[in-house]
């Protein structure tokens, strides 16, 4: 198992070791909920440890004082000015289940680039309605969670309606609705790499407008780089890492960085790597 | 020039978060995510 795998593994499992809950079908209510973690993992998995923040964020702007959390987005400011999308490639669970339905074949298949547009606009819905789109009574609605979110429907929807069939007698036509879209993102995950992540992920598409400015890059040595093009045919997001190393699609899982015979391309915080190249004798 | 730029929004978002965290904001994320988020898991 690559590092990778396994950081992904432990993080899904640390972030939804609360035992009791999946047992119960409660979620769990201790003081380490109020720690936010920096990926999508909803507060309402019977599993999870911390806070979604995204939920977190929409249910706070959706009260009658309509607080902009500083704490969450400080939060997020700092996690993505360090590393951009490295929380979506290495460690969001969710990520991880469409990873582990993604084919194995090797083909590539590439997302109209205009559907990965969709993904900031989502992000500005998921920031701004809460605050403007209020009912009579003057209060909001965590609108991504409660209508788009497949993270929240698989990791809390799905377990406490099998666990705790007080909820599950409330079941209605919204639920047929996120199970219908958890579905369609989980077949789509068969044949894409990472759909969700790559359309409609409002924390990807935070963390993809800081790709460029964070401290940790990919960054491109053009003198070692000899347009192999291996990193291009590796990358599941199908992207072109030799010409546009830090776009805000890339969700630096750096399987380019791995596939590049020379050593060109690295993700560093130092600018180009000053390693002598390898693996030249296999060219 | 874009490390610079990451490190100064690095320190921007931890001031942030250490404000929020003197405003009690822990506290109301606390309060949100021990209930069961109806609307998140599909109810409501």
């Amino acid at each position: 198992m690559n590092k990778r795998r396994l950081t992904q593994w432990v993080t899904a499992i640390l972030s939804n070791s609360y035992l009791p809950g999946w047992l119960r079908g409660t979620i769990y209510q201790g003081k380490y909920k109020a720690i936010c973690v920096p990926f999508l993992n909803c507060y309402s998995c019977p599993g999870a440890l911390g806070a979604c923040p995204v939920g977190a964020f929409q249910s706070l702007a959706a009260g009658f004082s309509r607080t902009i959390s500083l704490y969450l987005t400080g939060l997020l400011l700092a996690v993505g000015a360090l590393g951009g999308r490295f929380v979506c490639g290495w460690l969001c669970p969710f990520g991880f289940v469409q990873e582990l339905l993604h084919r194995r074949d090797g083909s590539r298949r590439q997302l109209p680039r205009a559907l990965e547009q969709v993904k900031f606009v989502v992000l500005g819905l998921t920031i701004v309605l809460p605050f403007v789109w209020r009912d009579l009574t003057g209060l909001a609605e965590p609108y991504f969670c409660k209508y788009v979110c497949p993270a929240g429907t698989l990791g809390g929807g799905i377990p406490l309606i099998l666990t705790n069939s007080g909820l599950a007698r409330l079941v209605g036509w919204l639920f047929s609705w996120k199970l219908f879209l958890l579905l369609v993102v989980l077949i789509a995950a068969y044949f894409y790499w990472r759909p969700f992540c790559r359309v409609l992920c409002p924390l990807g598409a935070f963390y993809g407008l800081l790709n460029h400015l964070s401290v940790w890059q990919l960054h491109l040595n053009r003198s070692r780089c000899i347009g192999c093009g291996s990193c291009a045919r590796q990358c599941k997001a199908a992207l072109e890492p030799q010409l546009h190393p830090n776009t805000s699609a890339c969700l630096r899982c750096l399987e380019c960085v791995k596939a590049c015979p020379t050593q060109a391309l690295s993700f560093t915080a130092k600018g180009q790597p000053s390693r002598p190249i390898a693996h030249t004798r296999d060219l | 020039m874009p490390k610079k730029t990451g490190a100064l929004l690095f320190v921007v978002g931890v001031g942030l978060m250490l404000c929020g965290l003197y405003r009690q904001e822990a506290v109301l994320v606390l309060e949100k995510a021990i209930t069961i988020c109806l609307q998140c898991i599909g109810i409501g």
